[in-house]
């Protein structure tokens, strides 16, 4: 099949913002389930880095940016020094804009050391088709150079659709490629929860200004 | 061998029904239940009967732009209009200030045979407002021009005007003024107001018209003559016109259809089609346009039919020719604006469109009532259906109609010049 | 379903904070080492340009450019259409050239308009007659929020020859549909007669105005109106509502100059008000960039367009 004409859902992986879990989602992980997750990736980093010495934490927008800023709060109680952490907003580099409606930004927040020569550990709530990070790994080179890349993802479903794997994986969870999976964090979605849904969403209307996270005249 | 013909059951200026016979040129009788051998039957159950409408204010742009209309395209459209009768405008090229130009035009009318075509000649040579034009040629010429005008431009200067109007004493003429002072319309795009603020068109401001009608009044009840003005467009104008006539002045004066039911609202989208001189002014001038047509302020309905052809109007709003179709639309304009109002009877549509622009004329065989003897100018109209205006349908050359799309009533099934049917059922003869 | 950006009417105030919240996040490009985004790889964007105007063009392509569009000039100066080829026509040559969006600059108020009939991308105004400059009107307001903040509630003093000036209009509209409160301050000769329709106020009397405003926006005066009679000497106009260093310290301690460009240097502004650190009119130019990008993102960037208005054919 051409790519071109691949169905907007697995290329469009990122869980529909706001909703709360409705009927027919089951809960996989709870709050618990999740704060144990972070706290091993939090470890292997700071294994796999020897020490997280050179790491910077991007989150991607919008849940993987939470994400970060725990698992820097976490690196920081083990460490006992800030960890860089900051934020990437990869819509600009997607290939799947033409699909959907044009979407608002999120911000891009590079740490004020940069990335040349940093590790830079990319997060993200969900790994499905590869897409995302991809589109994250071309806006990287754009901001730097970083010295290596890893991805650090709190639910891997499979189904890639590109040779990308994560270093770092809070839980996998096989999915069928119809199932829907969201991940709700208690500063974006008032609790923390990754629930599985039968089937897909119907896709989001055009772009709007994301209610929680903008405000006018900064 | 003319042909004689019996209307069954129409109703006379939207009177009671009755027969009229058509014989030899002039209405031969009226009356029930007439009947002549050899007569061909029109059933006319339903259909209003009016005198044969006669336009004061037609371009029917031939000699000189006939990719735009001729005198032929023209008249086939008034016919189709039920018009026995137009006044062909001057600015022509060349310009019909010369017996030779009109006496052309007249011609062409006649061989055309549609309706009647009497020239309007210029008030000053190449309507250039400067020096007077052979209007005494003119009147004597095979055309017996009465009417004269610089349509299009303003015979601004008040030393020529006051001339013109002198002048025209001698024959019984009348100077037709387009009403508008040159130097505030330098560079006008449209009707200076809040539509003209909003969209940065420079305006067209209403005192433009309403400066030069209240000076012609003067000057023409100055010297005594006779003063006609063309298209009136504002309720200033309005006024003014109704205390010239309190005063017993000689002054008369037209609205077109488009006047009487287009607003400037419609130029927001930059249409030019919806481009025209005088502008479409506000919807406050448009019911006092419509209220002195009814008390008789403005004597008459006049078309303005000004021809384009498609790339004078599919341009950027500024450079686009200015002026619309009117002649194939303007009964049933005026039937919405007047008549469904309640503002006009039928009576009163007749003598708007056909007994008084006649009289301005001085037209002798138009505008005739519709009695035995008058000659057999007639329009057979059903008021009844409503439809939806399609230029592409039209007889004229052009189809800059700002009506297109809009739903009129009525239609013109038979329109007699002199007897003669030029249209019948609703189709050019 | 095609949508343009032709009046700053267009824009709904979601729309508006759209534009300027993406324009914000653009605007971090302009400090990377790689300028460039990849995102309207493919599209193609047409710069018409009728009129002489380096810095918008430039402008609009260096938008268009930094997002990796493919930007086509197509300068059409001296456009008479006696002349030349009529609008229709190069639209219908822009529409074989499969153009995405069109930017139009025209002498012509409503120029937009009509192109908008005849093409199947999207139409971008910049600046037609003495119509509307949406954009110019955009930039100018992601200027006033980087510097002010929030717009709500603030004082905006736009001084010159409103009637003749595109950018007054659109900025009258979009800074209304933010919540700013606009004075307009002008010799009534140079004010639409129904000014007092627009959702504005009006004074002649700039100096009452002055210390009430946290913006005020100083429009070019051209020389040649005075032939028509619109005010009597450059000297008398500039004494009267020129802005020099006496008035500039009439204005409260916060606020700003703005010019739209280019500028008549002591005649409708002072050249110490002009180069001061209150005067905001060389960052206008930067940040007209992001602003256009933010357009040209929300008209090309997704399945269809995310702001602006249909125009009815």
């Amino acid at each position: 099949m051409n790519a071109a004409f691949r169905p907007a859902e697995p290329a469009a992986p990122r869980p529909a913002e706001g909703a709360d879990g409705d009927a027919g989602h089951k809960a996989v992980l709870e709050a618990p389930d999740i704060r144990r997750a972070l706290t091993r990736i939090a470890h292997e980093i700071l294994e796999r880095t020897k020490g997280a010495e050179d790491v910077v934490l991007l989150g991607i927008q919008t849940r993987g940016v939470t994400l970060a800023r725990r698992l820097a709060a976490r690196l920081e109680e083990v460490e006992g020094r800030p960890v860089p952490w900051g934020s990437l907003d990869v819509t600009m580099h997607r290939d799947d804009l033409r699909m959907r409606p044009a979407r608002a930004l999120g911000r891009t927040d590079l740490p004020a050391g940069g990335i040349d020569d940093r590790v830079v550990v990319l997060v993200d709530d969900v790994l499905f088709s590869g897409r995302t990070v991809r589109a994250a790994l071309d806006a990287l080179n754009d901001l730097g150079r970083p010295r290596a890349v890893q991805l650090a993802i709190l639910v891997d479903r499979g189904h890639r659709e590109l040779p990308i794997r994560a270093d770092y994986v809070g839980k996998n969870l096989p999915t069928s490629k119809r199932e829907t999976v969201r991940v709700l964090l208690a500063e974006n979605d008032g609790r923390d929860a990754v629930l599985l849904g039968p089937a897909a969403s119907p896709p989001p209307g055009p772009a709007r200004r994301p209610a929680a996270d903008r405000g006018a005249g900064r | 061998m003319s042909r004689t013909f019996v209307i069954k059951g129409a109703r006379i200026l939207g009177a009671q029904p009755a027969d009229l016979l058509l014989r030899d040129g002039v209405i031969a009788e009226v009356g029930t239940g007439l009947d002549a051998a050899g007569a061909e039957v029109v059933d006319a159950d339903g259909l209003v009967a009016l005198p044969g409408l006669v336009d004061l204010h037609t371009h029917l742009r031939e000699p000189g732009r006939e990719d735009a209309e001729t005198v032929e395209t023209g008249t086939r459209a008034a016919a189709r209009g039920g018009y026995t009768a137009v006044h062909a405008m001057a600015n022509t090229h060349p310009v019909a200030d010369t017996a030779g130009v009109v006496e052309q035009v007249w011609r062409l009318g006649r061989e055309a045979g549609y309706c009647d075509v009497h020239p309007v000649g210029a008030v000053t040579q190449g309507i250039a407002g400067k020096q007077l034009a052979e209007l005494g040629a003119m009147a004597d010429s095979a055309a017996r021009v009465r009417v004269f005008s610089d349509d299009g431009h303003c015979v601004s200067d008040a030393m020529i005007m006051r001339r013109a109007l002198e002048y025209v004493k001698a024959f019984d003429g009348v100077i037709a003024q387009h009403a508008q002072e040159p130097r505030l319309t330098e560079g006008a795009q449209m009707n200076e107001g809040e539509v003209s603020a909003r969209l940065g068109l420079p305006g067209w401001p209403a005192v433009a018209e309403e400066a030069i009608i209240a000076r012609d009044c003067l000057l023409a009840a100055h010297v005594g003559s006779r003063l006609h003005v063309c298209h009136v467009s504002t309720a200033g104008s309005v006024e003014i016109l109704r205390w010239a006539k309190s005063k017993g002045w000689r002054v008369t004066a037209e609205v077109t259809p488009h006047h009487l039911l287009l607003d400037d609202a419609l130029v927001a989208g930059y249409d030019p089609v919806y481009k025209v001189n005088p502008p479409l002014r506000t919807a406050e001038d448009v019911a006092a346009l419509r209220e002195a047509l009814a008390d008789g302020t403005i004597d008459a309905v006049a078309t303005d039919h000004a021809p384009h052809p498609a790339e004078a109007k599919e341009t950027e709003w500024d450079c686009a020719a200015m002026g619309m179709i009117g002649l194939e639309t303007a009964l049933s304009v005026v039937q919405e604006a007047m008549v469904e109002t309640g503002l006009l009877d039928w009576a009163g549509v007749a003598d708007r469109m056909s007994f008084r622009p006649a009289r301005i004329g001085r037209l002798t065989g138009q505008g005739r009532p519709l009695e035995a003897g008058s000659p057999a100018n007639v329009v057979l109209y059903d008021p009844a259906p409503r439809t939806v205006v399609d230029p592409s349908q039209f007889a004229s050359k052009s189809r800059n109609c700002p009506f297109a799309g809009l739903e009129l009533p009525g239609r013109v099934v038979a329109t007699f010049l002199r007897g003669r049917p030029t249209v019948l059922e609703g189709k050019l003869q | 379903m095609k949508r343009h950006l032709i009046s700053a009417a267009d824009l709904s105030r979601d729309d508006a904070l759209l534009v300027l919240d993406t324009a914000e996040e653009l605007a971090q490009i302009a400090d990377r080492s790689i300028k460039k985004l990849p995102t309207l790889r493919g599209r193609t964007v047409v710069n018409l340009f009728y009129e002489d105007s380096t810095r918008t063009r430039i402008s609009f392509e260096a938008a268009a450019k930094r997002l990796s569009a493919d930007v086509i000039n197509f300068s059409a100066k001296g456009s008479s259409v006696s002349k030349g080829e009529s609008l229709k026509d190069t639209a219908l040559t822009l529409e074989a050239m499969g153009a995405d969006a069109v930017v139009i600059r025209h002498g012509a108020s409503g120029a937009p308009h009509r192109l908008a009939g005849w093409v199947r991308g999207s139409v971008i105004n910049a600046g037609d007659g003495t119509h509307e400059h949406p954009t110019q009107a955009l930039l100018d307001a992601f200027t006033m929020r980087r510097r002010l903040g929030d717009l709500e509630g603030r004082k905006v003093t736009i001084v010159g020859d409103v009637l003749h000036s595109r950018v007054a209009r659109s900025n009258v509209l979009l800074l209304n549909t933010l919540g700013a409160d606009v004075t307009l301050v002008a010799p009534p000769t140079l004010l639409p007669v129904a000014v007092d329709s627009w959702p504005c106020s009006v004074s002649y009397d700039l100096d009452a105005v002055l210390p009430k405003s946290d913006v005020v926006m100083m429009l070019r005066v051209q020389r040649e109106r005075m032939n028509a009679a619109y005010f009597p000497t450059v000297r008398e106009y500039s004494r009267r509502y020129g802005l020099d260093a006496e008035r500039l310290a009439k204005l409260p301690e916060h606020a700003i100059v703005m010019h739209p460009g280019p500028m008549n240097r002591g005649v409708e502004i002072a050249a110490e008000v002009a180069d001061s650190p209150r005067s905001t009119i060389t960052e206008q130019v930067a940040n007209g960039v992001s602003a256009r990008m933010a357009v040209l993102y929300l008209l090309l960037g997704g399945s269809e367009p995310a702001i602006g208005a249909e125009v009815p054919a």
